[in-house]
C-alpha cells in the first residue's frame, strides 16, 4: 500500500553524502576509507583513532538523535494534529534534563561512567513520560498538551533547584553545557542506548502509521475506520518519549529539529502524516549531522554548541512558519 | 435478512430501546429534532459507543467481529469532518481504504466516479467549495465499500443542487444491494429518497414504517412542536412547517 515517495532515495543519498562528509571534515586531513578499514580490521594508527574513534561516534550520534528527533516530531505533529507542536512538548526533555543533573549532583550511576548521564536521562524521561501518560489518560491533544506541559514544568522546577544548589561552578557549568546541546565526546557506547531507543521507539510509531493518517479526518473517522484511537495515541506518545528521551539523554537539547524537519517535507509526501514519518527521521538525521559539520568548521576557540546553532538556526524558520501560518488565515 | 438489525438499544440515556431493521436495497431515514439521538444511533451502529441490547450484522451479533471486519461491513460518516491537512482529494479518498490496510485504486477511482469528484481529484481540500467537500466525504465513506453505508446530515449546509446530487449517490449506492442509513432534517427530502423512516423523539423511535406512515401531520406537530404541512402525493413530496 505503500506509495513511491521520491522523496527517500533524496534523503538517503544526502544522508550518506553527509556521513562521510563528517568522517572526511576536521583539524585534521585523512583518508576516510583507510581510517575505517583500519579501524574496523583493529590496526592501531591515527587515522583509524582519528576517523574510528572521534569522528565515527560523533557522526553516527548526530545521525541517529537527528532521526530520532525528526521522526518523533513528525509523529507527535500527526498525532496532536498540529504542525506547531514539538517533541519536547510530552515532557521527556526536561524529564530528562532532570534525571541527568541529578547525575552530575548527586554523582548517580558513578560505575556506569560516561554512561552515568544517558542511563539517568533515559530513567528521567520514562519517569516524566509515565507521569505524563498517567495524568493525560486516554490520549486526546489537549490533554497530551497539557500534561505535557504539567510535567515540563515540574521537572523545569526541579532542574533550577538542582542549578541553583549546585555543590559547585565546575558541576553547574558542565551541566548548563550538556544541556545546550551537543554530540561531541560522546563514546560509542552512547549507541547502547541510542540505537535499541531508535528502533523499539521507531517500530512502535511506525505500527500506528495508519492511526496517524487516519486522525487527519478526526477521531470518529479514524474510529469508525476500525482503529483503535485512545491505545494507538498512547502508543505514538510512548514511541515519541522514547525517542525523546534517549536522545537528550545522549546529546541535551538539540531544539527545532523535530518541530521544523516535518514542516518542511511535508509538501514532499503529500501532506500525509503517515508518508512522513521515514522521510523526517532521514531529513533530522541528514540536518543535525550537517549542522554538526557546521560547528565543526567554525574558527577554533571555544566551540558552538549544536544545540545553540539548530535554535539560532531555526528560530528564524519558526518566525517565518508563524507568518506564513497567519496569513493563511487572513 | 436484514443486513443490520437492532434490538432493544440502548446508550446510557442517549437511546433506549431502539428496535429497527435495515434491509439490503433499501435507504433508511433516521428524522428527529435536535438531540434527539440520530447521531448516536449512527456512531453506535458503527461501534463508537458501547452499548446495551443487540445489534445484529445479518446472522451475527456486532461484537462478533473485529473492529476491521466491522468497518470493513460499515462504513461511517460523521456529521463534522474537516482535514486538519492540506492533502489532495485523492488522497483523503484513498484514506477510505484504511480498513483494508491496502490502496485498491480502483475501489478509489470507482468511489470518486460515483461521488462525481473526479474532476478535482488533483485539487487540495481546502481549495474545495462546501458542496464540493460533502461529495469528496462521502467519496472516502465509499471507497471502504461497505455494505451498510451510514451518513450523519450529509446535506446540511449544502445548495439545492448539492443536496440532490448527494441524496443521489445514496440512492444509487443502496441499489447496488447495499443499505443505507441518513440523518437527516430535511423532511421533504427524507420523504423523497427514503424507503423507510425512523422518527426519533428523546432518545426513543416514536415511529417507523413508509413515510406515509411516519410523516403525518399529527405525528411530526407532536414530536417537532409545529404545524406541518404534509403533501406526499405531490412528486416530490413536499413537507414543510406552516
Amino acid at each position: 500500500m505503500v506509495q513511491k515517495i521520491k522523496i527517500i532515495p533524496y534523503l538517503s543519498i544526502l544522508l550518506l553524502l553527509v556521513a562521510w562528509l563528517s568522517l572526511w571534515v576536521g583539524s585534521v586531513s585523512v583518508s576516510v576509507l583507510g581510517g575505517l578499514t583500519d579501524f574496523v580490521s583493529g590496526v592501531v594508527s591515527d587515522q583509524a583513532i582519528i576517523v574510528g574513534e572521534i569522528r565515527l561516534p560523533r557522526t553516527l550520534i548526530a545521525l541517529f538523535v537527528g532521526a530520532a528527533l525528526g521522526l518523533s516530531g513528525a509523529a507527535l505533529q500527526g498525532l496532536l494534529r498540529n504542525p506547531l507542536v514539538e517533541p519536547s512538548l510530552v515532557g521527556a526533555s526536561q524529564g530528562a534534563a532532570l534525571g541527568a543533573a541529578s547525575v552530575f549532583y548527586f554523582g548517580l550511576f558513578a560505575a556506569a561512567g560516561s554512561l552515568a548521564i544517558t542511563i539517568a536521562g533515559l530513567i528521567g524521561a520514562l519517569v516524566a513520560l509515565l507521569l505524563m501518560l498517567a495524568l493525560s489518560g486516554t490520549g486526546r491533544p489537549s490533554l497530551v498538551i497539557l500534561a505535557g506541559l504539567a510535567i515540563s514544568t515540574i521537572a523545569g522546577a526541579a532542574l533550577a533547584v538542582v542549578l541553583n544548589f549546585a555543590p559547585n561552578p565546575y558541576a553547574m557549568q558542565e551541566l548548563v553545557f550538556w544541556l545546550l546541546g551537543s554530540v561531541s565526546n560522546r563514546g560509542l557506547d552512547s549507541l547502547y542506548v541510542l540505537a535499541p531507543a531508535l528502533l523499539i521507539g521507531g517500530v512502535i510509531i511506525l505500527s500506528q502509521r495508519r492511526l496517524l493518517a487516519a486522525l487527519g479526518l478526526g477521531e470518529q473517522v479514524a474510529a469508525s475506520m476500525g482503529l483503535s484511537v485512545n491505545r494507538g495515541s498512547r502508543l505514538v506518545v510512548l514511541g515519541t518519549a522514547i525517542l525523546v528521551g534517549a536522545s537528550v539523554s545522549v546529546a541535551g537539547n538539540i531544539g527545532f529539529v523535530g518541530l521544523l524537519v516535518p514542516h518542511l517535507l511535508r509538501p514532499f509526501t503529500k501532506y500525509r502524516p503517515d508518508q512522513l514519518l521515514i522521510p523526517a527521521a532521514l531529513a533530522g538525521a541528514l540536518l543535525v549531522c550537517a549542522a554538526d559539520i557546521f560547528v565543526r568548521l567554525l574558527p577554533y576557540g571555544q566551540e558552538l554548541k549544536l544545540g545553540v546553532l539548530t535554535s539560532l538556526l531555526g528560530a528564524p524558520l519558526f518566525i517565518w512558519l508563524v507568518v506564513k501560518e497567519s496569513k493563511r488565515w487572513l | 435478512m436484514a443486513l443490520i438489525s437492532t434490538q432493544s438499544l440502548s446508550v446510557d440515556t442517549r437511546l433506549k430501546n431502539i428496535s429497527m431493521q435495515l434491509q439490503r436495497g433499501e435507504v433508511l431515514g433516521l428524522i428527529g429534532p435536535n438531540g434527539a439521538g440520530k447521531s448516536t444511533l449512527l456512531k453506535t451502529l458503527a461501534g463508537l459507543e458501547s452499548f446495551s441490547g443487540e445489534i445484529m450484522l445479518e446472522a451475527n451479533k456486532i461484537d462478533a467481529y473485529s473492529s476491521s471486519e466491522r468497518a470493513r461491513l460499515i462504513g461511517l460518516q460523521p456529521q463534522m469532518v474537516d482535514s486538519t491537512w492540506p492533502i489532495s482529494v485523492e488522497e483523503v479518498v484513498a484514506l477510505g481504504r484504511t480498513p483494508w490496510h491496502d490502496r485498491d485504486e480502483a475501489a478509489i477511482q470507482q468511489a470518486m466516479q460515483m461521488a462525481g469528484v473526479t474532476e478535482f481529484a488533483e485539487r487540495t481540500i481546502e481549495h474545495l467549495s462546501g458542496g464540493e467537500r460533502a461529495r469528496v466525504w462521502l467519496a472516502r465513506v465509499l471507497a471502504g465499500q461497505p455494505q451498510a453505508l451510514l451518513v450523519d446530515e450529509p446535506v446540511a449546509n449544502l445548495d439545492i443542487h448539492y443536496q440532490l446530487s448527494v441524496m443521489n449517490v445514496l440512492k444509487e449506492y443502496a441499489a447496488n444491494n447495499n443499505g443505507v442509513i441518513v440523518a437527516l432534517h430535511d423532511l421533504s427530502l427524507a420523504a423523497r429518497y427514503c424507503d423507510k423512516l425512523c422518527l426519533l423523539k428523546n432518545a426513543e423511535c416514536v415511529a417507523q414504517g413508509s413515510a406515509a406512515e411516519v410523516l403525518t401531520e399529527s405525528l411530526l406537530h407532536s414530536v417537532y412542536q409545529v404545524e406541518v404541512e404534509v403533501d406526499l402525493n405531490r412528486q416530490p413530496p413536499v413537507v414543510l412547517p406552516k
